[in-house]
């Protein structure tokens, strides 16, 4: 495809493009369910190195015997039907964390889910690095993603910032290079969130902490590993909640087309 | 129209979730796909093992990062009579016994155990359900005992047999000879200065650093040397790989 010298005839996405975002979609679809089957073995988030059940947790999902409750810090939140207490697709009350419907497997299986974890695991971060790698020699990264003087102004910023809450900007925006919001948070997902999930996921094991102990030390042990891999993890989840109501704002058959076929240029190459 | 493609695309969304949910559960049933999906623990294996020097150490802490309290888990109390009367007297009559390829078998006393020389070490108990303790452990080192039991080169794994059962099955776990060897795998018979609790796997528990909570079996009653893990419970190498999922490498 690189041979082609019409620009009009360079598709919005390029294969390698295309084939990462699919691939990685699925691989943090089920890493993200089959983690939620891990964090319901022990629903609790600490800070430091250590932190078992008789230390405090500064997040905890639990369940009494009617409901199921968030506590975040001092703050109680009641959250049955959802977390803690829920019933499963029998009609029996379950007091996992998680609900089976956003797990896997969708009955709890510690094993089974830590299995999913680290098969997918692999793919998600050869994927990654593969694309990185790939992005950076096409000039992807260089040409689509880099940062121009004048989009770091504040104003540049907040008027693109802005525009992402005009549905008629969001419907041009699709025939467009990306504006900086979309830059940034594709550099902040690709760069810092995707990588920051491999490496508190391996900071969290005992025989990297042998091998590479600095990993688990930059993080400020294993508990605190622990939580930024959940946060970060909700972090993604929110980007992709962000991106869905993009997508299906500014033209969603079009834009999902775009991904698979590569669709129409218009003088910007992603 | 961009309604109704709206419509579409949520409510294919909703029966993909669906579906990738009902098509994970069959997959996770298909022993093919779960063998595919064990491969991973193969390349975690390797990786680890060629990551750094073989015998690195896991990372010691200070006596001001204990945790308040060490959590106990899996078994508690093996609950026998036999295992009672043996607390009830202090373990003095607790008997190791080294079976299998050794050239000189033993059965060592609890007494005897604590004559010969021992390490005391500040480490982090991270558990396969993900929460994580730091206690003190003192015992003696696993090399010494293979060493005086002259472990036969045809040895390849080392099997741990304990004195509690789990759903009516014996636990058991198994290394191999890196860890065997490896400085910090001791059987331990204290925890933060004190006899180990029951609780904790008295009278000996086995420590191995480098992995995760069930391998550090419990309640020891025994260490045999073998070429091969088949033949010893259902061939898996423990307990818990054996009933479920749970591998047998327990680094990640």
């Amino acid at each position: 495809m690189s041979k082609d010298v019409n620009i009009s005839h360079q598709p919005r996405h390029r294969l390698t493009t295309r084939l990462w975002h699919w691939i990685n979609a699925l691989c943090l679809l089920i890493l993200l369910m089959s983690g939620l089957t891990i964090f319901n073995a022990h629903p609790r988030l600490y800070w430091g190195e250590f932190g078992a059940n008789d230390d405090h947790a500064w997040m905890a999902v639990g369940s009494s015997d009617r409901i199921g409750y968030l506590r975040l810090g001092e703050m109680r939140i009641e959250t049955t039907g959802f977390l803690g207490n829920w019933q499963d697709s029998e009609g029996r009350t379950q007091k996992w964390a998680f609900p089976g419907w956003a797990t896997i497997p969708s009955r709890y299986s510690l094993a089974d889910g830590r299995r999913w974890h680290f098969f997918f695991a692999w793919i998600f971060s050869l994927g990654l690095t593969l694309f990185m790698v790939r992005s950076l020699s096409n000039r992807h990264i260089q040409k689509d993603l880099h940062m121009r003087g004048e989009e770091w102004r504040p104003s540049h910023v907040w008027r693109s910032l802005r525009d992402h809450t005009r549905i008629a900007a969001i419907r041009q925006s699709s025939d467009k290079p990306y504006n900086v919001i979309q830059k940034l948070s594709y550099i902040g997902v690709i760069f810092i969130l995707l990588p920051l999930m491999i490496c508190t996921g391996l900071a969290m094991s005992p025989a990297m902490d042998a091998n590479w102990p600095f990993l688990t030390d930059l993080f400020g042990g294993r508990q605190s590993a622990r939580s930024v891999h959940f946060l970060t993890a909700f972090l993604l989840v929110l980007f992709f909640l962000i991106h869905m109501v993009m997508v299906l704002l500014s033209g969603p058959l079009r834009q999902t087309m775009a991904m698979i076929t590569g669709g129409q240029g218009k003088g910007a190459r992603r | 129209m961009t309604i109704l493609t709206r419509r579409k695309l949520i409510t294919s969304a909703a029966i993909g979730v669906g579906g990738l949910l009902t098509g994970c559960d069959a997959l996770n049933r298909n022993p093919a796909f779960q063998d595919m999906l064990a491969s991973a623990e193969t390349a975690n294996f390797a990786v680890q093992r060629a990551l750094g020097d073989r015998m690195e150490l896991a990372s010691e802490y200070g006596i001001a990062d204990l945790s308040p309290t060490f959590r106990a888990n899996g078994s508690r109390d093996p609950d026998t009579p036999e295992y009672a009367a043996s607390a009830a007297q202090g373990f003095a009559n607790w008997q190791l016994r080294l079976t299998g390829l050794f050239d000189k078998p033993q059965i060592f006393s609890l007494a005897a155990l604590q004559s010969l020389p021992q390490r005391t070490q500040i480490t982090r108990h991270d558990c396969v359900e993900g929460w994580s303790a730091i206690g003190q452990w003192t015992g003696v080192p696993l090399k010494i005992l293979l060493d005086i039991a002259r472990l036969q080169d045809s040895a390849r794994f080392l099997v741990f047999h304990c004195a509690d059962r789990l759903g009516g099955r014996p636990y058991y776990e198994s290394i191999d000879l890196l860890d065997g060897f490896h400085p910090q795998t001791i059987l331990a018979h204290r925890l933060n200065g004190a006899a180990l609790p029951v609780a904790n796997g008295a009278p000996l528990r086995l420590r191995v650093e480098r992995q995760l909570g069930y391998k550090h079996a419990k309640y020891i009653t025994g260490i045999q040397a073998v070429a091969s893990l088949a033949g010893i419970g259902e061939g898996r190498g423990g307990y818990w790989q054996d009933v479920a999922n749970y591998e047998w490498y327990a680094g990640i």
